[in-house]
């Protein structure tokens, strides 16, 4: 009789008072006692339809098998079949949508933790192993791939081709590679060197890394195709571009968006100025309009820069939150406040134009709207207001415009996106495909390595 | 692809004013009149913008022009020929739209004079008439007049004490010029904020058409973070995707001003770290 557990081995963390001014990272991972009670948690179903939930399918059963016999070394070669970011994608999947809301065991017991798994097995394997040995093909085919953007979709792209022999650039805007990996998710929950390391992999492999190229100003795609000798282009350019509230007082001082403040502390490293150039806004009272991951991010940066109080703000209930479980519950481990049923209305700044408060109405939930959610409605006169000197607007962002603006015959739909066949990531525009976050909008890690899987295996054929 | 970006001239325009060319082809490849680079000099430095005062795509070259107001801009100026950019990104920022006919007034402050360079010869390719006013402190501030002078119909220096040219601001000037019945249909002005909204002002009044090259504290330059925003005509906008050139009438100053001193205190620091008195 095969004793039950029906609980998640737990993931050991840093304690919440000493994380709260640090920018080190939460979770520690597995030890290898923990990674295979974990794993022997598993039923090895013989239909494993957790995988139908991973994007990349990765082969999940046949891993976890592995670390419950103990073989690290076979357990992370299964994932590298399929995922090449495992430690990345073992941190930041919301595997309560994906994978682990498949398992079996659930809803009766806990799911199996195929995240914290994937993780646990990338981390020994970056400590013990090869890296999953791998070296520059000795012959390169002749077609040569432009990427555009090295977010985790042109990665993979990339990735996956070079693989296939073909010489592949990826063109970066910026100076640093990763995409939102590297200017959105802060260190505390993925460490920069994890994205360093990856970077070598594929420069490893033959990759080339081109930064401060922005294509659409630089060269255009159309220059990349007809002038640089390249015969097929991949778009993977994200959803960069922030959404503001429209509301008064949204310029006033110590006002920003999502992206401005994680990339000055993500990036340019602002959190250690002066040691660093770049400056930030030291907080006492934070406060982040939304409740995605982004937000959490946002909020819990707010309290490692020192603010005594950060609040969440959002217009809706704590059911309609769009972050991660795991990330919202460290928040409120770390003494996040969570204001819900809050809009705000207006921003009120004192006579040097900085922020000093933030008018807000309650809401109620209402009838559903377009995307299925109870659509909050405000409440007449309960209006209050709250004091801070900084604000986060994390309300989403919308796909960066510059690519579709400056390619001819790139078909885009209403919201801005580029239009792309599912199966294959074809755009209108022949020998130019898309992936990731500018075709879907702002999703996940994981969506837009699967949207570069599915492109690379369409550019080969081409 | 070979991104080095190699400085191989520089220039003592002033003690704190450097003009330096940079080979930079691919930078200089789609480069317009009114666009910018980012720029950065240290590993863990800030990403800053400057603007371009030249450009040519047969040689490569980008020509830039920066004076050190602080930690980042003074590490610039003390690069020398041979020196390469850690990172040199651009063209970025909209192409300034420029008319086809008439008489367009240029202005210029501090580096400003270099950054309506492009325009006057763009301008002056289309047939425009160009007059150029240029404006400093001091005798010693006023710089690139005679670079100006190669493509404008005709250049007036302004300074404030009367030690070169007309004595005081260049709107003073500019007012002169429209009194005296310049026949000017578009004005265009680079310089420091307090010039720009004057320039603003003047023109209002004068009704002449008029666009300013905005400059607030930006990091991407790719229209990611939003901290360029400026409000004009009432709605807010990124000046490194849609500007930075924006219809003078319709900028908040008042605003745009408040923003640039955000990180005051923190750029006094360093700046006093890095013994800049200031
Ligand atoms: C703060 C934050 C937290 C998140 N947390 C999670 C999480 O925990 N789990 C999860 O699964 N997902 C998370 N996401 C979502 C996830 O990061 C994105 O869905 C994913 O990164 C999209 O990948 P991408 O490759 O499409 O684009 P991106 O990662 O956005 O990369 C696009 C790259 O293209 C570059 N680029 C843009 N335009 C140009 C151009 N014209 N020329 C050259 N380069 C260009 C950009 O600079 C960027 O580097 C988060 C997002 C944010 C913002
Ligand atoms: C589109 C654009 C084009 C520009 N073109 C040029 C150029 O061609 N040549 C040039 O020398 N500079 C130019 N600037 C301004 C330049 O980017 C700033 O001077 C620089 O960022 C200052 O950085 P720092 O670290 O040296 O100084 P900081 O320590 O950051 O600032 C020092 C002082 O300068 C002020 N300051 C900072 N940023 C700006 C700014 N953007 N505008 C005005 N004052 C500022 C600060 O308030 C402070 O008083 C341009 C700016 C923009 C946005
Ligand atoms: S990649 Fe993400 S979704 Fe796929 S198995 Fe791993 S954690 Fe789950
Ligand atoms: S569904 Fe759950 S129990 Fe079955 S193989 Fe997948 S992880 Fe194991
Ligand atoms: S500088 Fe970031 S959007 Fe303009």
């Amino acid at each position: 009789m095969p004793i039950v557990y029906p609980h998640k081995t737990e993931m050991p963390c840093r304690d919440p008072e000493e994380r709260r001014r640090s920018w080190d990272e939460v979770a520690e991972g597995y030890t290898m006692e923990r990674a295979i009670a974990e794993a022997r948690r598993c039923l090895n179903c013989q239909d494993p339809v957790c995988e139908q939930g991973c994007p990349v399918n990765v082969p999940i059963r046949d891993f976890v098998r592995h670390v419950a016999l103990g073989d690290f070394e076979g357990a992370a070669a299964t994932i590298r079949r399929r995922n090449l970011l495992p430690a990345i994608c073992g941190r930041v999947c919301p595997v309560e949508h994906q994978c682990e809301s498949r398992c079996v065991l659930f809803p009766r017991q806990d799911p199996v933790g195929i995240g914290r798994l994937e993780r646990f097995v990338a981390d020994w394997e970056r400590k013990n192993g090869n890296g999953g040995e791998t070296s520059a093909p000795e012959l390169w085919r002749d077609q040569k791939i432009a990427i555009v953007g090295s977010g985790p979709a042109g990665l993979t792209v990339a990735s996956d081709l070079a693989q296939l022999g073909y010489p592949v650039t990826i063109f970066e805007a910026l100076h640093a590679f990763g995409g939102v990996l590297r200017y959105g998710i802060p260190q505390y929950r993925l460490p920069k060197e994890i994205v360093d390391e990856d970077v070598a992999h594929l420069t490893a492999l033959g990759v080339e890394f081109v930064r401060n190229v922005i294509i659409g100003k630089t060269v255009t795609i159309d220059q990349v195709l007809d002038e640089l000798g390249y015969s097929a282009v991949f778009v993977g350019t994200g959803a960069g571009s922030p959404i503001f509230m429209n509301v008064p007082g949204e310029n006033l001082k110590g006002i920003y968006s999502a992206n401005e403040f994680l990339t000055r502390v993500n990036l340019m490293r602002a959190y250690s100025f002066p040691e660093y150039d770049t400056p930030i806004q030291r907080p006492r009272r934070a406060a982040v309009i939304g409740a995605g991951d982004t937000a959490m991010d946002a909020v819990r940066c707010s309290i490692r820069l020192g603010a005594d109080e950060a609040h969440i703000v959002y217009r809706r209930s704590e059911q309609e939150k769009g972050a991660r479980a795991e990330d919202f519950e460290r928040a409120r481990d770390e003494g996040v406040i969570f204001d819900w049923l809050t809009l705000p209305k207006r921003f009120i700044g004192d006579e040097n134009g900085w922020v000093r408060g933030l008018e807000c109405i309650r809401t109620e939930l209402g009838e559903p709207d377009e995307s299925g959610r109870r659509r909050p409605v405000p409440v007449p006169g309960s209006e209050f207001t709250m004091e801070t000197d900084l604000v986060v607007i994390a309300l989403g962002t919308n796909p960066n415009p510059l690519v579709p603006q400056t390619t001819y015959g790139l078909e885009i739909d209403g919201h801005g996106c580029i239009v792309a066949d599912p199966k294959t990531g074809a755009t209108s525009r022949p020998g130019v495909y898309a992936g990731g976050d500018i075709v879907t909008g702002a999703a996940t890690v994981i969506l837009a390595m699967g949207a570069g899987r599915k492109a690379a295996t369409a550019m080969h054929e081409y | 692809m070979d991104t080095t970006a190699r400085i191989i001239e520089k220039r003592d325009l002033t003690d704190v004013t450097k003009l330096f060319v940079v080979h930079a082809p691919l930078v200089a490849r789609n480069a317009a009149p009114g666009q910018f680079v980012i720029l950065r000099v240290t590993e863990t430095g800030e990403r800053i913008p400057i603007s371009i005062t030249d450009f040519s795509r047969a040689q490569g070259t980008i020509t830039i022009v920066v004076q050190a107001v602080g930690r980042t801009s003074a590490l610039v100026c003390d690069l020398e020929v041979g020196d390469v950019f850690l990172d040199f990104a651009g063209p970025l920022g909209l192409e300034v739209p420029l008319p086809d006919e008439g008489h367009a007034v240029l202005i210029g402050g501090g580096f400003g004079t270099g950054a309506v360079f492009p325009l006057a010869r763009a301008l002056r390719a289309r047939g425009v008439r160009v007059s150029s006013i240029v404006g400093a402190r001091t005798r010693e501030l006023v710089i690139l007049d005679d670079l100006l002078a190669t493509e404008s119909d005709e250049v007036h220096v302004c300074t404030n004490d009367g030690s070169l040219g007309y004595r005081g601001f260049v709107t003073g000037r500019l007012e002169e010029l429209l009194d005296e019945g310049a026949g000017f249909t578009h004005c265009f002005a680079v310089g420091p904020m307090p010039m720009m909204r004057a320039v603003a002002g003047t023109t209002l009044r004068r009704g002449l058409p008029a666009m300013v090259s905005l400059d607030p504290l930006m990091v991407d330059g790719t229209g990611m973070c939003g901290g360029c925003r400026v409000s004009v005509g009432g709605k807010s906008l990124f000046a490194c995707v849609h500007g930075p050139f924006f219809d003078a009438h319709e900028v908040d100053f008042d605003e745009a001003d408040a923003r640039l001193t955000t990180y005051k205190e923190q750029e006094d620091l360093a700046c006093e770290m890095a013994g800049l008195g200031r």
